[in-house]
């Protein structure tokens, strides 16, 4: 199975120019990797920097230190280093996130909002549409909000809209950025089935899970953050 | 996140755009001082800082509409070459800038001829590239209202008896007729109510992302350098403090300044 994620020495604080330059370090020296059809869950309690490393894998955040290397296609990528240009194909072609906050676009509806990142890979839009419904139909979004725009959704209905949009491309490697918070219980098991059906796909997978019950179902491995926290 | 789709695929290619050490003085007064970036084909880069920071100088500058003090703005023409904007001739300035660019006005009376029909004011510039047959210019005006919503019984109305919305459409159809492969935009949805930006905006998206324009846009507004840019400079007295990924300087500012837009964003 081939490595698709290797992040080594990978540090990173937060400059606080607003409260008078103070320095809020996060982590250094994280060292870890993502196999393919593999997922790997970050552990650790909260404020350890698990969203932060996640976020640099996917370029939202800045690195100060490190690598963060990414398999696309028959080339590496350095993240942490990259030119913003190249970071913006990345996420194109190989890196999807998958997070619970949907960003609503004025008068775009559902149906779009998840068959978008399908038509940016060159998927034609009557095919992107179909799979787009159809993930929509696995979550439990009903058909008559499809054509609706989602920003007078319920907040649940929003985030489903959000994990369709995630799960709906082919990416070779997903970040997963608490997909199941707050979702029903139904819902919840979908997700689970949807984590497996892309392990068996060969998808790496990173993820943040606060579910216990979710995070056993599908982690193989745990990355504990607090390994890698700086001490104040 | 990014709500803009993704660049098309390409190899090494060369920048549409290339900005070396821009400076503008009004004398002793500064406009711009020191700006480098690139821009490449199909590419949305956003500009932004408060009024007086230098954005719309800068903007000035690179469309060739204001002559800068120093530096060099470098466009790489149809025919694979790079020309240095600023010493070309004011008629092949102009040519570019009829045919190549689009320039959207913030005040879409400035960019508009407001006395004579909107069907002429968009056909106006397919008869600047040479289109002489009177009814393929109309019926390709008819097509472009039609892609700003603007109904089809209103091509032979003056843009004087539009509203402030339908008037930005409207020049955003006549820009976007002869197909350029920049457009440069000064606070295109400034001075709108927000229904009315919001669906501008949204057509801007869709046009950008369709024909695979590149831009540059002057904005104050983060939520609109968010929804259309991928990449962002951000100016302060007239200098870039700090430029790079849209989603990242605004998810993870660095500079001071960066820190402090941010943080004044109002949420809804």
């Amino acid at each position: 199975m081939p490595t698709r994620i290797v992040v080594s020495g990978l540090a990173k604080s937060f400059v606080m120019h607003l409260q008078g330059g103070v320095e809020l370090p996060v982590v250094s020296n994280v060292d870890f990797s993502v196999e393919s059809g593999e997922c790997v869950v970050l552990g650790g309690p909260s404020g350890a920097g698990k969203s932060s490393i996640l976020k640099m894998v996917y370029g939202n955040y800045g690195a100060d230190g490190g690598q963060i290397l990414i398999r696309d296609g028959d080339r590496l990528v350095d993240v942490a280093a990259a030119a913003p240009r190249r970071i913006i194909r990345l996420r194109e072609s190989t890196i999807g996130y998958v997070s619970q906050f949907l960003r609503v676009v004025p008068r775009v509806s559902a149906l779009d909002v998840v068959a978008e990142p399908l038509v940016a890979r060159g998927v034609d839009r009557d095919t992107a549409r179909a799979r787009a419904g159809a993930m929509l139909d696995r979550l439990n979004v009903p058909r008559r909000l499809f054509d609706l725009p989602p920003a007078t959704f319920s907040g649940g209905e929003q985030q489903r809209v959000n994990v369709a949009r995630g799960f709906v491309t082919d990416h070779p490697i997903l970040l997963l950025d608490e997909p199941t918070a707050s979702l029903d219980a139904g819902n919840r098991s979908v997700v689970v089935s949807l984590i497996a059906e892309k392990k068996a796909a060969g998808v790496a997978m990173l993820g943040i899970f606060h579910d216990e019950e979710v995070r056993s179902a599908v982690a193989d491995r745990i990355v504990d953050v607090a390994a890698f926290r700086i001490a104040a | 996140m990014s709500a803009l789709a993704a660049l098309p695929e390409s190899g090494e290619e060369k920048p549409l755009l290339h900005v070396s050490k821009l400076s503008h003085w009004y004398g002793e007064r500064l406009g711009c001082r020191d700006v480098s970036f690139d821009v490449y084909p199909g590419e949305v880069v956003a500009i932004v800082g408060e009024s007086g920071s230098g954005k719309t100088t800068l903007l000035n500058c690179l469309a060739g509409r204001l002559r800068p003090t120093a530096g060099v703005v470098e466009y790489l023409m149809r025919d694979g070459r790079a020309r240095n904007v600023l010493s070309l001739t004011e008629a092949e300035r102009r040519f570019l800038a009829r045919t190549d660019w689009g320039f959207v006005h913030q005040n879409p009376s400035d960019g508009l001829r407001m006395t004579v029909s909107a069907g002429a004011n968009v056909g106006e510039r397919l008869m600047a590239i040479g289109d002489r047959h009177y009814g393929t210019i109309r019926e390709t005006a008819l097509d472009w209202l039609g892609r700003v919503e603007i109904a089809s019984d209103r091509i032979d109305d003056e843009p004087r008896a539009f509203s402030g919305g339908m008037r930005q459409r409207l020049q955003i159809a006549r820009n976007l007729v002869t197909r350029p492969r920049l457009v440069f935009m000064d606070e295109p949805t400034g001075g709108l109510d927000v229904s009315v930006q919001a669906r501008l905006l949204d057509l801007l998206r869709s046009l950008v992302t369709d024909l695979g324009l590149a831009a540059i846009i002057v904005t104050h507004d983060l939520a609109v350098a968010r929804l259309l840019s991928h990449r962002m400079l951000v100016m302060k007295n007239g200098v870039v403090v700090e430029q790079g990924l849209t989603d990242r300087l605004l998810d993870d500012p660095r500079h001071a300044y960066t820190q402090l837009l941010v943080s004044s964003i109002l949420q809804v």
